[in-house]
């Protein structure tokens, strides 16, 4: 089992919980959608699982153990807004080399060019901008990748493009993904298995 | 009726390129539209494509360095800057893409119009309370706010209407509702100008779609041209269609020229399978074909 989310619980305010139970599980390869109504939690569980909030109750295996404190964290979460996840005063090419030197080709197929590298973010397009987003986050260590609505700022050519690109990578290697999205096309199109929030999470 | 008509629009922004020397940047070239009475048109096509631009224009709300070439006629008579001044926010009216452009320090009821008893009608229509009309906009939802710049652009009783991006953001529900909204005011007898890159949203909702690629209309199809592939003119189109999740999921190789690198010939030749040398020499003008426009020498 690559991953198991258990009895994942919760709250913004400490009242209302936002996730009340959550637990499924995800094997190695697998490709699942994950959706839901917008304001449901979808983000915030994908947070929870990328380590970057904790949960105010239950737990997260990787493997079988709870994932590292420091280091590489093998589950990759590429956010809805590249703006957001890249850092301001970097050019692109320092971003794109924080956790790994992506090859020409990976580049190439994403459609990342060269000239690009030397820019700062406010020079490109949030389209532009996502696909440094994922050549940063395919290091070889990366064993499951999130994808929060990666595409929804794209337009259909370059959506078609970047998952292509997304599901040769990971078909490789062996590389989980959860996807988040409103889309039932896209869906059924990348993933091969639905999950809907709303039901897990009324259990 | 025709309510809009753009001719062979062109729009360039003079740049300062090195020390004092300015240079013309063309982002938008030979654009040709037309809005009727009772019709969505949806502009569709990738990002960075010109599409706002083309809004701005319409309204006369370019920055300072751009320039204007080619014609722009509102019910047959040239729309000129002070004919601009006059229907803007009246008959012609934008729905803008970020409900930041709404006056952060007016309460709502003010800014969806003048006359009072009109904002009691709008509000009504759009769902939202009668207390709104005190509030300030940051005491809006979001989906409440882009609802009142809706009810801004139905108040002033407008004839043409440029929607530019109006549902990014929003859940699928909202943005059905938006578009349905847009539908409704269409068959009461306006011209609709929807931009979006939502390609699935406009299909539904949209009479006819302007396919816009590299500052430039490439196509004009009726919405029902992309139910099948062969329906479609142009290359660039039928590219469109076959990334759509619903249909093939396939991306075509290349990029979208960067506005101002385009020299000579077709927009689209870099990356067509159809490309001949008459292509890349020569730009192909827009012509009829069946039923639609395009522009391509290769369209059958």
């Amino acid at each position: 089992m690559l991953l198991e989310v258990k009895n994942i619980k919760f709250s913004h305010d400490g009242k209302t919980p936002l996730i009340k139970c959550i637990s499924f599980c995800i094997e190695a390869g697998e490709r699942v959608a994950l959706v839901g109504p917008s304001g449901c939690g979808k983000s915030t569980l994908a947070q929870i699982i990328a380590g970057y909030i904790k949960p105010h109750g239950g737990k997260i295996l990787f493997d079988g153990a709870p994932l590292p404190d420091r280091g590489y964290c093998p589950i990759q979460l590429i956010y809805q807004h590249p703006e957001k996840a890249i850092n301001p005063r970097w050019r692109l090419g320092k971003t794109l080399r924080e956790a790994w030197d992506p090859d020409e080709s990976l580049l190439k197929d994403l459609g990342i060019e060269k000239a690009w590298l030397d820019r700062y973010p406010s020079e490109l397009s949030g389209g532009e901008l996502q696909r440094f987003c994922i050549a940063r986050a395919l290091a070889p260590q990366t064993r499951l990748i999130i994808a929060d609505e990666i595409s929804t700022m794209l337009d259909v050519i370059t959506q078609a493009q970047v998952w292509e690109v997304l599901l040769k990578v990971t078909q490789e290697r062996g590389i989980g993904i959860i996807a988040i999205t409103h889309s039932e096309d896209l869906a059924k199109r990348v993933c091969t298995r639905v999950i809907n929030f709303e039901d897990l999470n009324n259990r | 009726m025709k309510a809009l008509e753009v001719k062979n629009l062109s729009i360039s922004f003079n740049r300062y390129q090195k020390g004092l020397k300015k240079k013309d940047l063309k982002v938008i070239s030979n654009l040709n539209i037309s809005l009727y009475e009772g019709q969505i048109l949806a502009i569709a096509g990738s990002s960075g494509s010109g599409k706002s631009l083309l809004a701005h224009a319409i309204l006369g709300i370019l920055p300072k360095n751009a320039k204007v070439e080619g014609t722009m006629l509102w019910y047959g008579e040239p729309l000129t800057l002070s004919l601009q001044k006059k229907l803007r926010g009246k008959e012609l009216a934008l729905v803008p893409q970020s409900i930041t452009y709404l006056d952060p320090i007016k309460r709502v009821g003010k800014q969806i119009s003048e006359d009072q008893s009109k904002v009691t009608a709008v509000l009504k229509r759009y769902d939202l309370s009668e207390k709104i009309k005190r509030l300030y906009p940051f005491e809006l939802s979001g989906g409440m706010a882009r609802r009142v710049l809706l009810a801004t652009a139905v108040a002033g009783n407008a004839k043409v209407i440029i929607a530019d991006e109006p549902t990014p953001g929003l859940s699928k529900e909202l943005a059905e509702t938006a578009m349905s909204h847009f539908r409704e005011l269409a068959d009461q007898g306006a011209a609709v100008l929807l931009i979006t890159h939502d390609l699935d949203l406009a299909l539904r909702y949209a009479d006819r779609i302007a396919v816009f690629y590299a500052g430039t209309t490439v196509e004009i199809a009726k919405a029902s041209d992309f139910e099948r592939e062969e329906l479609l003119r142009h290359p660039y189109s039928r590219a469109l269609w076959n990334a759509m999740p619903q249909n093939n999921f396939k991306s075509t190789p290349g990029v979208q020229p960067y506005a101002g690198s385009i020299e000579s010939g077709c927009v689209f030749a870099p990356r067509c399978n159809l490309k001949t040398l008459e292509c890349t020499q020569t730009t192909p003008p827009m012509r009829i074909l069946r039923d639609g426009e395009v522009c391509c020498y290769h369209a059958t």
